[in-house]
């Protein structure tokens, strides 16, 4: 990036305008704190749909731990321990409270702790999340920005990219990248999770082709997005008048175009990490990864509730806090709607 | 795509319009047809599939494919072909169900919002909020893991769920028509409510709902296959069971991988196709109509027409202070395959100092001109043949560097539009700021306290408090003056102003003209597009007049005005309201500036003139008409330049 120029006393252009500090941030803080109330909500919400989902299972946890041979005061029992006995509510608001002081409940399969399992599990789905945001924003915004400023075939190459990339499911590309580099060229491992702790190569080869697999798959929305906002501030009268001003097609495009474009690019970043979170599910379960995804999976054919809420509610947290980060990325980017 | 039966047309246009779709769209065509053959062959499965779908052949296990076996076999020896085909009924029909409560529930949903509004459009736009941050995965999973293996629950929830996504699109396209012109006036012609929606509302959602509906179905197909794939769907053969089959015998066979796929990515993609196909329809039907033909047009211009060549247009001083030297300048636009010329052999010069209009219409070359002169012609033109050269070098065909140094260097752009010229994100001095070191070594702080004196010079108020204020809070009027800073950033020798003052009110065209007024005074010379003769009578000396890509006229603005010597340039001038007289209608001119495509060979002016004569049809050349006075430099190009000149404007033979 170019240098920014900017009036010596103010460090950056991203900070406060004159203007806002006369007339107070409150607008700024009502609309970060309207964002984050949206955000409890959502969660709240989602948390106890799945709670009601729950409950109205035929046979209880209690009955799915003790299975059919219990007798009824085994069963009474462990209702009563796990406070299946109480009206719908009170569970709710026990589980919640336990929830926010990390005790998520019992495993109905493994008996383990629900919240210590989430830790553990929670960090290989963030760095699965991770490498695979890499992957999609090193080539969907450079392979949009380049046929953006191209135009002509390398513009429909992103055409028939996305086109076919939305179309092509991730477990499925999982499974071609697993059959030519792990059965075939035998270049990276094909499944399984070693701890950073343990060997870090290993770690690292183990993460490539879940990441780029994940990435893959979500990068072609990010590609035509960002072609298609790129394209569209290029044809703006600002920009041909800054070129006009003899100013460097770089700084035009890196400087000017590319903040401009940002608005839109982030929202389809927001979608893109929601796809990615879901992805997890696949692409943990075709590489055998220890992760958020792959457990819900078992949960879910388990039976497994106090896991699968647990893990529905990280996911929506995890969807919330993203989309908390954007809303203020936007508010950083344009100066507009910083009023 | 299907019109209400009230519309004018009748079932013929349809077919044909139908016809068309294929024609242009022959992939979309080649989609909605491979759709149906795998619909068809999935609904006749119990009869097309040569096996069971867990008819086992033990001997024939992971069979590569075989004349007993077209797709090979998977574990167990099962057919994959009739697999495939007896699955794809449990994955379809999946995908069936949930498109069905996708349409049920989002269509009625966002037309209740987009033309009730109120309350009912407040909880849509809630509801959309929160249903956009679960992921969708998770919540079939929570309703699997409540309900195992309830593969129509699970895809009546994940219809429910997207719902909101096409109730908001639905709403906007009913609010679209809601407020249009016609369904106001069905409203106060007292059509009832419903009436209005059947006729002139659904017709308008049909388009986005089919895009949202292709869309939609493809993640269906992704997310039933995904759950077959998890073993969380139907325990029996799916699409996603196949791929699941292939995953378990990745190192025995992979080819099983193949089909499943296949059969997945292709369905999908014609989905998008579809999508794709529909939306690029409607935006078509949006915005008038189908593309236009594809014809090869070109239009070069021929140096060798059999004419007299064109006399330069000289400069007012004398020759020695010449700063732009333009000649025989052709620029050209890429059009329906071609290339269409835009400004033809325009030649002439601008002294240093000196202020020279260029008038004309709209569609006349005026912009692409003054825009080439730069180097930056808009939207794919190009400089085809001819020079340009400023001081002592030649702009065309320098390479970009050199251009980028003139370009607010040398020479500053003053654009129309003066708030869509600045950057919305970057604050006022910065922009400016972003000139001064381009085009010089001051340190940043220095370029700031630069620009901030730049503000100052051009009259903007407390410069240094405006220097940190955004585009958006500036008026029209100091938002060019901004501009003019940035285009006298570095002290350029020429100042190229398209249309600076049309955008802005009439109090502030008057200071924004005597600010450029000022530049010139500082040794600027100027030169300015306009179609106002008000404005270029305040500040230029000398004015060309083009019409259709060429010169026609150019002289004193003066002598353009009291005696034209082109019928052009007469009807411009009895056209122009600030030179009207009181009392009389003002006068037009009759019809409109042909497109590039259509100009004629003759005076292009003819068919419009109201003295064209027959000797008119033949190229007419810029001379120096012979009864011009001497000392008078003035060109025109018309046969007849007596009939006009010394006579004034002929306003009573200007049709009204």
């Amino acid at each position: 990036m170019t240098v920014e120029i900017a009036a010596p006393p103010v460090e950056s252009e991203t900070s406060a305008p004159a203007a806002t500090t006369r007339e107070g941030r409150g607008p700024l803080l009502s609309f970060l704190l309207l964002a984050a109330g949206r955000a409890v909500l959502c969660v709240l919400l989602v948390s106890l749909l799945t709670f009601v989902l729950a409950s109205l299972v035929p046979g209880d946890s209690a009955r799915s731990i003790l299975g059919v041979n219990a007798t009824p005061e085994q069963y009474a029992a462990l209702r009563r321990e796990l406070g299946l006995d109480q009206p719908l509510a009170q569970q709710y608001w026990d589980w919640l409270t336990g929830a926010l002081h990390g005790d998520w409940g019992t495993s109905t399969v493994s008996g383990g702790s629900v919240g210590a399992e989430l830790l553990v599990r929670g960090r290989v789905s963030l760095v699965l999340v991770v490498f695979a945001i890499v992957v999609a924003g090193v080539l969907g915004v450079g392979l949009g920005v380049v046929s953006a400023v191209r135009q002509g075939r390398l513009g429909r190459f992103v055409d028939v990219v996305s086109l076919i990339g939305a179309a092509v499911p991730s477990y499925w590309l999982g499974l071609v990248l697993a059959a030519v580099f792990a059965v075939y060229l035998r270049l990276l491992p094909a499944t399984g999770y070693t701890p950073f702790g343990e060997s870090p190569v290993e770690w690292f080869t183990g993460m490539i082709l879940p990441g780029v697999t994940l990435g893959l798959t979500t990068m072609p929305l990010l590609a035509k997005q960002t072609r298609d906002s790129v394209s569209d501030e290029l044809q703006k009268d600002y920009v041909h008048v800054l070129r006009a001003r003899g100013l460097g097609e770089r700084s035009v495009l890196l400087r000017h175009v590319l903040r401009n474009a940002a608005s839109p690019i982030l929202t389809v970043v927001g979608l893109m990490v929601v796809g990615l979170l879901s992805g997890t599910v696949l692409a943990e379960t075709v590489f055998v990864l220890p992760g958020l995804g792959s457990w819900v999976v078992t949960a879910t054919l388990a039976h497994d509730l106090p896991v699968v809420q647990a893990v529905a509610v990280c996911f929506t947290l995890g969807v919330v806090l993203v989309n908390l980060a954007i809303d203020a990325a936007y508010l950083a980017l344009n100066p507009r709607a910083r009023r | 795509m299907t019109r209400p039966a009230s519309a004018p047309d009748g079932a013929g246009a349809e077919g044909r319009r139908r016809a068309g779709f294929v024609r242009r769209r022959p992939l979309a065509a080649v989609a909605v047809t491979y759709l149906a053959m795998v619909v068809a062959a999935t609904l006749a499965a119990p009869v097309l599939a040569p096996y069971g779908a867990d008819d086992q052949d033990l001997g024939a296990a992971f069979s590569p494919p075989t004349a007993e076996h077209w797709l090979g076999t998977g574990a167990l020896g099962r057919d994959v072909l009739s697999r495939l085909l007896l699955g794809g009924q449990v994955t379809l029909s999946g995908v069936a169900i949930s498109v069905v409560v996708f349409v049920l529930v989002g269509v009625p949903a966002g037309v209740a919002a987009g033309y009730l509004g109120s309350w009912f459009d407040w909880v849509l736009s809630r509801t959309w909020e929160v249903v956009v941050a679960v992921p969708a995965v998770i919540v079939l999973l929570v309703v699997l893991a409540v309900h195992p293996n309830d593969e129509t629950l699970a895809m009546i929830a994940l219809g429910l769920l997207a719902s909101p996504g096409l109730a908001r699109v639905v709403r906007s396209a009913t609010m679209d028509r809601r407020d249009a012109l016609y369904v106001r006036a069905a409203q106060s012609a007292g059509l009832s409510s419903l009436a209005i929606m059947r006729r002139h509302v659904v017709p308008g959602i049909i388009g986005p709902t089919i895009v949202q509906v292709s869309l939609f179905a493809s993640a269906a197909v992704m997310l039933e296959t995904a759950l077959g794939f998890l073993g969380l769907g139907v325990q029996r053969a799916t699409w996603g069971t196949l791929v699941a089959e292939a995953s378990a015998n990745l190192g025995q066979q992979p080819w099983l991988l193949v089909p499943s796929g296949f059969v997945i990515i292709s369905f999908v993609l014609s989905l998008g196709l579809i999508g794709d196909a529909a939306r690029d329809a409607w935006a078509a039907r949006m915005t008038g109509g189908s593309p236009l033909p594809r014809v090869p047009t070109r239009r070069h211009a021929d140096p060798a027409r059999g004419v007299v060549p064109d006399e330069p247009v000289l400069a007012g001083g004398d020759d020695s202070d010449v700063l732009l030297r333009v000649r025989d300048l052709t620029i050209a636009y890429p059009d329906r395959g071609g290339e269409v010329v835009v400004v033809d052999g325009v030649s002439f010069d601008v002294a240093a100092g000196e202020a020279v209009g260029l008038v004309g219409e709209s569609g006349c070359g005026k912009t692409a001109l003054a825009t080439a002169i730069m180097g930056l012609v808009r939207g794919g033109g190009r400089v085809v043949s001819g020079s340009i050269r400023f001081g002592d070098d030649e702009l065309v065909g320098a390479d970009e560097a050199t251009l980028r140094s003139f370009r607010g260097g040398r020479m500053g752009w003053i654009s129309q539009d003066p708030v869509s010229s600045l950057d919305p994100r970057f604050t006022i001095g910065s922009q400016v700021a972003e000139v001064v070191s381009t085009h010089s070594d001051l340190s940043r702080a220095d370029a700031w306290a630069h620009a901030v004196r730049l503000l100052g010079r051009v009259r903007l108020p407390n410069p240094a408090d405006l220097a940190r204020a955004y585009p958006h809070e500036l008026s029209g009027g100091m938002a060019q003056r901004v501009g003019i800073a940035c285009a006298i950033a570095a002290e350029p020798q020429l100042l190229i102003a398209d249309e600076p003052t049309t955008a802005l009110d009439v109090t502030v065209q008057a200071e924004i003209l005597d600010l450029l007024r000022e530049l010139q005074a500082d040794g600027m010379a100027v030169i300015l597009v306009t179609h106002d003769w008000g404005v270029l009578a305040e500040l230029c000396d000398r004015a060309l007049v083009m019409y259709a890509g060429q010169l026609v006229e150019a002289a004193a603005v003066d002598d353009l005005v009291a005696s034209p010597a082109h019928p052009y340039t007469a009807a411009l001038v009895a056209a122009n309201p600030s030179l009207a007289r009181r009392g009389l209608p003002l006068p037009t001119i009759a019809g409109t500036v042909p497109p590039p495509a259509e100009w004629p060979t003759g005076c292009r002016f003819a068919a419009r003139c109201p003295h064209a004569v027959d000797a008119c049809a033949v190229p007419v050349s810029l001379t120096v008409p012979d009864v011009e006075p001497p000392g008078r430099r003035r060109s025109t190009r018309c046969i007849l330049p007596e009939s006009f000149t010394g006579s004034g404007p002929r306003r009573e033979e200007v049709p009204a």
